[in-house]
């Protein structure tokens, strides 16, 4: 059965028929979007019971002949890598689906179809092994993106989705010619074989230039991550969370693939620099997070900061092993940027979708506006405070897996690197528990606080999911980390080698 | 002149009776029946159908007739399915624009036949000769045509300059193929290639001279950087109806235009031309790109586009491969089919007394009427050059034939140009989608045109997705 397809694919069929129902029997399109998704987590199941952990190579492959001419075909299948991030994608629209019915009542059908069809590009994204198949998912998922944080946004959504698609989409262009110019040399368009062709320094620095900016601006990476805080901020409920959940996963994921295996002398000879960008990240925009009056916005840089530790993980294996030659605590850190990249998944997810279900009914996304929220919604305090304790990294969570990993591992690179990778710990707990404080305790600030009502029915049903999957991360990281820990292995023993 | 020349040219000696037909009942029928309309849309399907049997009656193989100047083969049998198509739509959508502003009904259909007739004579031409007259029968029509709400300043001056450029152009044109012949001694393409392959470098600063002409004169005629000017201002002063016409099917003329010239006739003097086309591509993508930004009236937007995506177009025959070739090709059909759906759009939206010629005019279509909005939003996307949609697809084997030949920073260019241009575009879908409409009122279109318009989204999309077949077909046309 071609499972990979069917995640691609089912979605996007579901969201023809999606569009299909009439506005007003919006439950019938919920309700059919569900069925999908839910068919979409089932299959899932095998994918990973049957994946076989001891094998670097891709697993679950498909193969089409597309476009003969251009040499482009239609190549899936997914690493160890790739495939925890196929069943977070399903399990993340699943919960945006379910949350459709408390906090989606405009254009509910346009709404599910963009998502749906979001899940089976951002699927199609993680599984491709043609790399021009990888770059056609990889742009198509910016119109619905756009849609998204452009019609369901709130008041400066326009802005916020105009400078989010053409940020994106000018990082990828290069992308695109660096993997045209690798086809050149390569003779296909197959990920595998780039990974074996020899590039002189020079070439090999241009193409991580093309790479870099693709990934960099995903991720995003220090200088280039103004266009977050506004998508973010601006984007509905949902689309926060595929943002925070998926769309910067990609970046990482796009590092992992590509930049590290295909150009390692270019990554060594700027290992430096990207190390400083991902500290800078942590430290920098850890205190400017501190500083934020908008809730949304506290979390987007949480965000920023976060992804500063994946990004850090995925080039300390270089300085790890140029200093130590361990290559173990190499792929420790590198696990240590997969995991954190699905707990961020998890705690900034859970955070964003949290906030949706407030933000529905306070339409403020000030702090100030905030206060005693605790007092009246008890419930919901509670789950949040778990998703809070997530983000600041509290051990038990998921949170603190990835950071712990990348964190011990960067002590083989040297003392500073640790010191400011560390100083997340400080900020996070910082800026996290500041703001829930303000929000959730002391008494009751105004007359709309007092007015909430506790989330209900199937709120509950979502935040349990979300609450299940932090606390299974981070008491049994095992399931995660034992399908990873081969492909990890091969990613850094492909970046270990020269090139040139 | 034998049997089998005249096999050669049935289908455009059936559009000419045709036209002739059409002109005369135009006059005795009725104006409400809209006779000439069904009358044309009769003849393309007609001549559609002729054109692939004399295909196969002169036995599918590469036929010239006509001493060598007229010829038909596969690249022209293609596209000239492709003008036949792309006309059919154009007067499916312009029908009921014309009818509510009353543009002569009759002159409309007879004139766009006339000027289809000269894109089809262009497509199949091998002798500079048959070229230049084909190209001069497909424009007369058309500077009437802009000009046929005569009562209308906007019109007047729209056609003036068209008029005064185009001849300017063909002026050009015919004085370079002057050069040409006193230095070759002849108009038939096959022996200009051979005379030049014996010149060996001799008369070549004479040649580059009629080189230049000639260039300019095609790039006049489908308007290219720096011989662009006319484009906006013929585009928008237009009735829409016409716009359609000028903006879809000439493209593909123009591009068998510089195939059968610069391909056919010059080959000899590649690494000349690759030159100038380079230049004068990469000026057109950035040019068009960034002024389009600045548009507030739509029509000047896609014209600005259009000037654009010809200049892609030509960096396909710029690399000089088979791979560039077939490239350029694909992207002016696909192009040509998004320009269709564009402007068919505009003249959709246009109602009695109003033209939809602002982006404005689209605020809130998506509240207005969502399928028509989401079939604009696949045109616009698809122009900018986003996958899923074709128009990725395009650019890609553009890009792809550039890198091929180590022309890679012309690649990076052009790319980086039409990310800026993706603005625009996108700003379209946010005035569509994002913005609150002006009038409440649901817009509603005729059936056959709604069907048609879906067509042209769908088929954008489908091409995008499975754009083998199409691929397949423009390879090894050169």
């Amino acid at each position: 059965m071609p499972i990979l397809s069917l995640l691609i694919w089912l979605p996007m069929l579901g969201a023809i028929a999606v569009l299909f129902c009439k506005e007003e029997r919006a439950d019938l399109a919920r309700g059919l979007a569900l069925l999908v998704m839910l068919i979409s987590m089932a299959l899932c199941i095998p994918l990973y019971g049957n994946f076989d952990s001891g094998s670097a190579g891709l697993q679950f492959t498909e193969h089409l002949v597309w476009i003969p001419s251009l040499k482009i075909n239609y190549d899936l299948g997914v690493d160890g890598i790739a495939m925890p991030l196929v069943i977070l994608t399903c399990f993340t629209t699943l919960l945006i689906i379910l949350a459709s019915w408390t906090m989606v009542h405009e254009k509910v059908t346009q709404y599910l179809a963009t998502f749906l069809v979001m899940q089976g590009m951002m699927v199609g994204v993680f599984c491709a092994a043609d790399s021009l198949l990888f770059y056609f998912f990889w742009e198509g998922t910016l119109i619905p993106m756009y849609l998204s944080i452009g019609i369901w946004g709130s008041q400066n959504r326009s802005y916020a989705a105009i400078k989010f698609f053409l940020y994106t989409f000018f990082g990828s262009a290069l992308l695109l010619i660096a993997l045209l110019y690798l086809r050149s040399k390569a003779g296909s368009f197959l990920i595998t074989d780039f990974y074996s062709i020899k590039i002189a320094l020079a070439a090999q620095l241009l193409i991580f230039i093309g790479f870099f900016l693709a990934f960099a601006i995903k991720v995003p990476m220090f200088p280039f991550h103004t266009w977050l805080p506004h998508a973010h901020t601006e984007a509905p409920a949902g689309g926060s969370v595929i943002l925070a959940a998926l769309m910067l996963k990609l970046g990482g994921y796009g590092f992992l693939r590509f930049t590290l295996p295909i150009v390692p002398d270019a990554c060594r000879y700027l290992e430096w620099v990207m190390v400083a960008l991902s500290l800078i990240a942590i430290l920098y925009i850890g205190l400017v997070a501190i500083a934020q009056v908008d809730m949304k916005r506290l979390i987007a840089y949480s965000s920023v900061a976060h992804m500063g530790l994946v990004t850090l993980g995925c080039f300390l294996p270089f300085i790890i092993v140029q200093k130590t030659l361990n290559t173990q605590g190499a792929i420790l850190g590198l696990e240590g940027a997969v995991v954190q990249m699905i707990a961020h998944a998890f705690g900034s997810g859970a955070l964003f979708l949290a906030f949706g279900a407030i933000y529905h009914q306070m339409h403020t996304r000030l702090i100030k506006d905030f206060g005693g929220v605790a007092n009246t919604m008890p419930i919901f305090a509670a789950f949040f405070l778990l998703f809070v304790m997530a983000n600041v990294g509290l051990p038990g969570t998921s949170g603190f897996v990835g950071e712990f990993l990348v964190i011990t591992s960067s002590f083989q690179a040297g003392f500073w690197v640790t010191f400011f990778a560390a100083t997340t710990l400080v900020t996070g707990a910082a800026y996290s528990l500041w703001m829930y404080r303000r929000v959730f305790y002391g008494e009751v600030a105004n007359e709309n606080v007092r007015q909430l009502h506790d989330i209900r029915g199937i709120n509950i049903v979502i935040f349990t999911l979300f609450a299940i999957s932090i606390l299974l991360i981070g008491i049994y990281p095992d399931a995660l980390l034992n399908v990873m820990h081969t492909s990890a292995g091969h990613i850094v023993e492909l970046s270990m080698q020269s090139r040139l | 002149m034998t049997l089998s020349d005249l096999i050669t040219i049935i289908p455009e000696l059936f559009l000419a009776l045709m036209a002739a037909v059409i002109l005369m009942t135009g006059v005795f029928a009725p104006a409400k029946k809209q006779l000439p309309y069904y009358l044309v849309q009769f003849s393309m399907v007609i001549a559609a159908i002729l054109t692939v049997w004399s295909f196969y009656a002169v036995g599918k193989t590469t036929t010239f007739s006509f001493n060598h100047s007229y010829v038909l083969d596969q690249f022209s049998v293609i596209l000239k399915l492709f003008i036949y198509l792309i006309s059919f739509v154009v007067f499916l959508y312009s029908r009921n624009y014309n009818q509510e502003r009353f543009i002569l009904n009759n002159e409309f259909h007879v004139l766009a036949l006339l000027a289809t007739i000269g894109m089809l004579a262009l497509v199949s031409s091998y002798n500079l000769l048959t070229l230049y007259l084909s190209l001069e029968l497909l424009s007369l029509p058309l500077y009437a045509l802009v000009a046929l709400q005569r009562a209308k300043m906007r019109c007047i001056e729209a056609a003036m300059k068209y008029f005064v450029v185009g001849g300017l152009a063909s002026g050009m044109l015919l004085y370079g193929i002057s050069i040409l012949f006193g230095v070759t001694g002849s108009l038939d393409l096959t022996e200009i290639a051979h005379s030049l392959s014996r010149l060996q470098g001799a008369h070549n600063v004479v040649l580059i001279f009629a080189l230049v002409f000639i260039i300019s004169g095609m790039a006049f005629k489908v308007g290219a950087v720096p011989f662009h000017m006319w484009v906006p201002d013929v585009y928008d002063g237009s009735p829409t109806s016409v716009t359609l016409l000028i903006s879809a099917a000439p493209k593909i003329a123009g591009l068998a235009l510089f195939v059968r010239i610069l391909l056919a006739g010059l080959p000899g003097l590649f690494v000349e031309w690759q030159q100038i086309l380079l230049v004068i591509a990469l000026l057109s993508i950035g040019l068009g790109n960034i002024v389009a930004i600045v548009q507030s009236n739509i029509k000047r937007m896609l014209a600005y586009s259009s000037i654009a995506h010809m200049g892609f177009m030509l960096l396909g025959l710029a690399s000089g491969t088979a791979d560039g070739n077939a490239a350029a090709i694909f992207y002016v059909i696909t192009y040509s089919l998004m320009g269709l759906g564009g402007f068919g759009m505009i003249a959709l939206m246009s109602r009695a007394g109003f033209e939809a010629n602002n982006i404005e005019d689209f605020a809130g279509l998506n509240q207005r009427n969502p399928w028509l909005a989401f079939m604009m939003l696949i045109l616009m996307f698809s122009l900018a050059g986003v996958p899923p949609l074709v128009g990725f697809i395009a650019k890609l084997s553009i890009l792809n034939a550039l890198v091929s030949v180590n022309l890679t920073w012309v690649a990076v260019l052009a790319i980086i140009f039409s990310i800026i241009g993706a603005y625009y575009y996108i700003r379209v879908v946010k005035v569509m989608y994002f913005d609150q409409p002006l009038e409440a009122e649901v817009i509603s279109c005729p059936n056959d045109t709604k069907v048609a318009i879906t067509a042209n989204g769908i088929i954008i999309l489908l091409l995008g997705i499975f754009p083998g077949i199409l691929y397949a077909l423009c390879q090894g046309l050169i």
